[in-house]
């Protein structure tokens, strides 16, 4: 698993992006973006070089599900690891995040563990 | 007919149409009066009712109050969060200065902080459905102070919504969410 890769983390809530990204320096990975909602997040992944998107979905102007779907429509995007970590729990929310091809779903309040096993394993297969 | 509120709209029809009725009655037209003096009396009862409720009390003063306690509470919350965060970051630093063990354990502890300050962003998003009740709240009790006339329609999605937007409900209640093996089951169930 290559920790050298750029994440790019996307929370409307400051405190959230925060955790986030220390959660991921206690695992190693330093080069990490922030982006405080979906459309802030799609102008950086189509400008940058993200190996791992982490997104939110409640966001404005643009959700995490929107999101998703605008990089996986993106030719370049595509195939960016998307992990949603969101407080959305209905079955609806979960069906619909992996029909729009979302990597894997954490829900919160997530553990670190949770964070950490999900993200090797959508990096073990990526 | 008056322009007034539609109870007084009533009201007047009341008095127009007992002002028609003259002479000897029918028993069919002494039956209407009747009708029409109870809906009359109807009418001047609810409309001292709401008058005593101070129903405008609850728009001017009590919902706009508690809208900016509830975003006090919020900013109050976050204020606190990345206090709890900078100390965090602080005892993280110092890791590097203690023996192996001992470093652990702060590392673990650490952890455990940084899991727990999500409440700030999970009581945020649910103080955030809170507000927009008690703002559809606020909605409804206008159009009733304002006239009888019609109510606005329930606050809900825009009919434009992208699925993301329609999908937004927030965290649920602890006995109706999913827990996370529940979210990993269903996400195997799709390989």
């Amino acid at each position: 698993m290559d920790k050298n890769l750029n994440v790019l983390i996307v929370d409307d809530y400051k405190t959230m992006l925060r955790i986030i990204r220390n959660l991921l320096k206690q695992l190693e990975f330093d080069n990490v973006e922030e982006a405080s909602d979906g459309q802030e997040a799609l102008s950086k992944l189509r400008t940058g070089n993200f190996g791992l998107v982490i997104s939110d979905w409640n966001m404005a102007p643009m959700t995490g599900l929107d999101l998703l779907k605008e990089v996986r429509a993106d030719a370049r995007l595509k195939d960016t690891p998307f992990i949603m970590i969101t407080a959305e729990s209905k079955t609806e929310n979960v069906v619909a995040a992996k029909q729009a091809g979302v990597s894997n779903y954490i829900v919160k309040p997530f553990n670190a563990e949770t964070l950490r096993g999900k993200i090797e394993k959508v990096l073990g297969n990526a | 007919m008056p322009d007034g509120n539609p109870p007084d709209q009533i009201e007047a029809a009341v008095r127009a149409v007992l002002g028609t009725l003259s002479g000897d009655l029918t028993v069919t037209e002494a039956a209407l009066l009747g009708e029409l003096e109870a809906l009359g009396r109807e009418v001047k009862r609810a409309k001292s009712e709401i008058a005593a409720l101070s129903v405008e009390d609850i728009n001017e003063s009590h919902i706009p109050a508690a809208t900016d306690e509830l975003d006090a509470v919020v900013e109050h919350t976050a204020t606190a969060t990345n206090e709890i965060l900078d100390a965090c970051e602080t005892l993280e630093s110092l890791q590097s200065k203690l023996d192996e063990g001992s470093a652990q354990a702060l590392g673990n502890a650490v952890t455990r902080i940084y899991e727990a300050c999500s409440f700030q962003d999970i009581t945020g998003q649910r103080i955030a459905k809170v507000v927009s009740a008690l703002k559809a709240i606020e909605a409804r009790v206008a159009a009733v102070t304002g006239s009888f006339g019609s109510l606005p329609s329930a606050v809900g999605k825009r009919a434009d919504a992208t699925e993301g937007e329609q999908l937004a409900n927030g965290p649920q209640l602890p006995t109706n969410a999913s827990s996370q093996a529940d979210i990993d089951a269903l996400l195997a169930s799709f390989d």
